[in-house]
């Protein structure tokens, strides 16, 4: 029989450890990977495309099923982005909330990482973990907009409404013995923000669970450290931001550097890794559910004391009260034109970034003065670190290509927009 | 980013690179300027390595199709006299009459625009490079520079058909294996060209053109009157213009 060394294998599109459609061609010698070439795109639904046909309002859905595991932090990005052109500064109590938001959707993205990533390494504990504390957030994003994940929550201008004073609770099901009932409503008596701080109490104690799982873990250690390693200088240079550059050793987070909404006025820390390799990575990433947590803690505390507008009062950007729409002509007529024509946004371009869950997430908008986009681009974190998938896992054994998409932490809903 | 600080590195780079580089006007504190497509690479190695810009990071390069840029669907400058119908009939959907200005200097059709960060100052600059030519349109590729213009190089030509010269795996990256055309291009309908099912006769995929109207549920439209910047604005009584309603309203 003849021998052959160097051999083409195909992963993916439909493969559970590709974190969703996912194609790798990868040129194998034996077990290990000399080049792999990703293909994306397979997800691609011009999201650009359609927001360049509709006014600025009505794409701000679209934002939401770009990273479908980080809804808001998308959405600030594009309204971020609209603010700037428009020139307008939405009221401090909504900067707070959209803070607030953003780290809740910092956790929900990093606890779908960490329960996938292990669970592609083989740990699957790790999984239903992180499920049980994701579906308390997932609570939070429904008692503010009404849904679980596509929010459209933020809005040119502000949020959409105020938080709620009263938590949904879980209805009484007749066909159960009613026992668990109880333990389901736990920390829901009070409003959204009493429920939000009973889950900042509870969840460093989570959060240390989750280190006793992996932290120390001899397979997870064999499974990452020294897996995909990424020089600081090669990380910049191939566009990383967020978590993974940070897990090179870069301190560089737009919340402290470029502070944003509330961001200058909360406490934090950066945590940075020393090594650049998925090890690093998770021990940065797992740090910020803590960080996070803190900064939802003092958002809490901030939005008790302090009650306000949470959208501008402008009717040229933001609909009228309900009632007032029937008492008013004036207002009846902003209504209308609001949700058929939208607002005229002045000539000009803007780039705005967020520090999304996974790194830099930019809006660029160009407006040649009218009730929509000239042209939108959306610049993924994602794109920029698949783009160096075939760097990462050159000269790696095919079992670390599966690390490797896990660390990078990529959703293609973002990637192929 | 302060605007002292903006304005410090404008100067450091006006002094630097004199007339290549054009700063163009921002209304929101950016920096951005304009550049020739022959010097892009040059400048963007002393842009990256000089130590008063190090601009070590390529956030993104995104392309522009500036076809209709500033046309509107329906003018907004007088009241009808015969009522409204649908503003877009089928047909002229995004060939409207040209906005105010009529003889503006024609521009090359599609640019690159680059966004760079600086982790050492804290600063972005937004470069913007016209290509040259249509057919196709090209403009050097600054891969040798920054890694990270790799994917966003492919994404502008697979979607806008810009050539990057000496790219060396100018592929296209987000559209399906086998399509055909730039769909971010103006001139691309927006539910695209073919569709695709299963016959069950053929007992295969086919591809057919497609068979959607496209129709303009907004139609574009451009109110001059500023009112959401008061500094652009000319007099404050303009706020109350521009609410005449369409019928039906």
């Amino acid at each position: 029989m003849a021998e052959f060394q160097s051999y083409t294998m195909n992963f993916g599109p439909q493969h559970p450890a590709a974190h969703g459609v996912l194609r790798l061609i990868l040129e194998m010698d034996g077990e290990v990977v000399v080049r792999a070439d990703p293909h994306v795109g397979l997800l691609h639904r011009a999201t650009e495309k359609l927001a360049e046909s509709k006014p600025y309002n009505q794409s701000i859905g679209y934002m939401d099923r770009l990273d479908y595991v980080s809804m808001m932090a998308n959405e600030h990005g594009y309204v971020a982005a609209i603010e700037k052109l428009l020139g307008i500064q939405p009221p401090v109590r909504a900067r707070y909330i959209r803070v607030m938001f953003d780290e809740i959707t910092r956790i929900l993205n990093h606890l779908l990482w960490l329960g996938c990533h292990g669970l592609d390494v083989g740990a699957m504990t790790i999984f239903l973990y992180c499920f049980r504390e994701r579906e308390n957030l997932m609570d939070c994003y429904e008692a503010v907009s009404g849904t679980r994940m596509h929010a459209t929550y933020y809005r040119p201008g502000g949020v959409y409404r105020d938080l709620p004073e009263a938590m949904p609770r879980h209805l009484a099901r007749p066909h159960r013995k009613g026992h668990r009932d109880a333990a389901l409503d736990e920390g829901r008596d009070g409003s959204l923000l009493d429920f939000i701080e009973h889950f900042t109490q509870r969840f460093p104690a989570r959060v240390d669970e989750y280190e006793t799982l992996l932290t120390d873990n001899r397979i997870w250690k064999q499974r990452t450290v020294g897996i995909a390693v990424v020089p600081p200088e090669r990380a910049i240079n191939l566009g990383f931001t967020g978590p993974m550059l940070r897990g090179s050793g870069v301190e560089w987070d737009l919340r402290k550097k470029q502070p944003y909404a509330a961001y200058a006025d909360v406490d934090f820390d950066i945590p940075v890794g020393v090594n650049g390799d998925c090890y690093d990575r998770y021990l940065v990433r797992v740090e910020e559910l803590r960080q996070s947590n803190r900064i939802i803690g003092q958002c809490v505390g901030w939005l008790r004391a302090n009650p306000g507008p949470v959208m501008l009062d402008d009717y040229k950007l933001a609909p009228p009260k309900r009632t007032e729409m029937k008492e008013s002509m004036e207002s009846l007529i902003h209504h209308f034109k609001l949700f058929t024509e939208g607002y005229c946004v002045p000539e000009g371009e803007a780039y705005a970034a967020v520090e999304h869950p996974k790194g830099e997430f930019g809006v660029y908008l160009v407006s040649d003065g009218a009730n929509k986009p000239f042209r939108v681009k959306i610049r993924p974190p994602g794109f920029a670190h698949m783009a160096a998938m075939d760097e990462m896992v050159r000269g790696h054994m095919l079992a670390d290509v599966v690390a490797t998409i896990g660390t990078m932490d990529v959703v293609f809903g973002e990637i192929d927009r | 980013m302060s605007a002292a600080k903006l304005d410090s590195m404008a100067h450091a780079l006006g002094e630097r690179f004199g007339g290549a580089l054009r700063r163009r006007e921002s209304s929101c504190g950016e920096l951005s300027f304009d550049l020739e497509a022959p010097d892009l690479v040059d400048t963007a190695a002393l842009l990256r390595d000089e130590e008063a810009f190090s601009f070590e990071s390529l956030i993104d390069v995104c392309g522009v199709d500036y076809l209709g840029y500033g046309q509107v669907q329906w003018r907004t400058e007088q009241a009808t006299g015969t009522g409204f119908s649908r503003a877009v009939q089928p047909g002229d959907a995004g060939s409207g009459p040209p906005a105010a200005e009529g003889g503006a200097p024609a521009r090359p059709r599609f640019a690159a625009i680059y966004h760079l960060l600086s982790l050492r100052h804290n600063l972005r600059i937004r470069l913007r490079v016209f290509a040259q030519g249509e057919n196709p349109p090209l403009l050097p590729s600054v891969t040798g520079i920054w890694q990270a213009a790799d994917w966003f190089e492919r994404e502008a030509f697979d979607l806008f058909g810009i050539v990057f010269e000496e790219h060396g795996d100018l592929r296209r990256i987000l559209t399906d294996y086998g399509f055909i055309g730039h769909p971010f291009r103006k001139d691309f309908p927006l539910s695209g060209k073919v569709e695709v099912r299963y016959d069950e006769s053929k007992r295969r995929v086919v591809h057919e053109p497609v068979s959607i109207e496209p129709r303009t549920l907004v139609p574009r439209v451009i109110r001059d009157d500023h009112r959401y910047r008061p500094e652009l604005r000319a007099e404050p009584s303009a706020a109350e213009e521009g609410d005449e309603a369409p019928a039906g309203g």
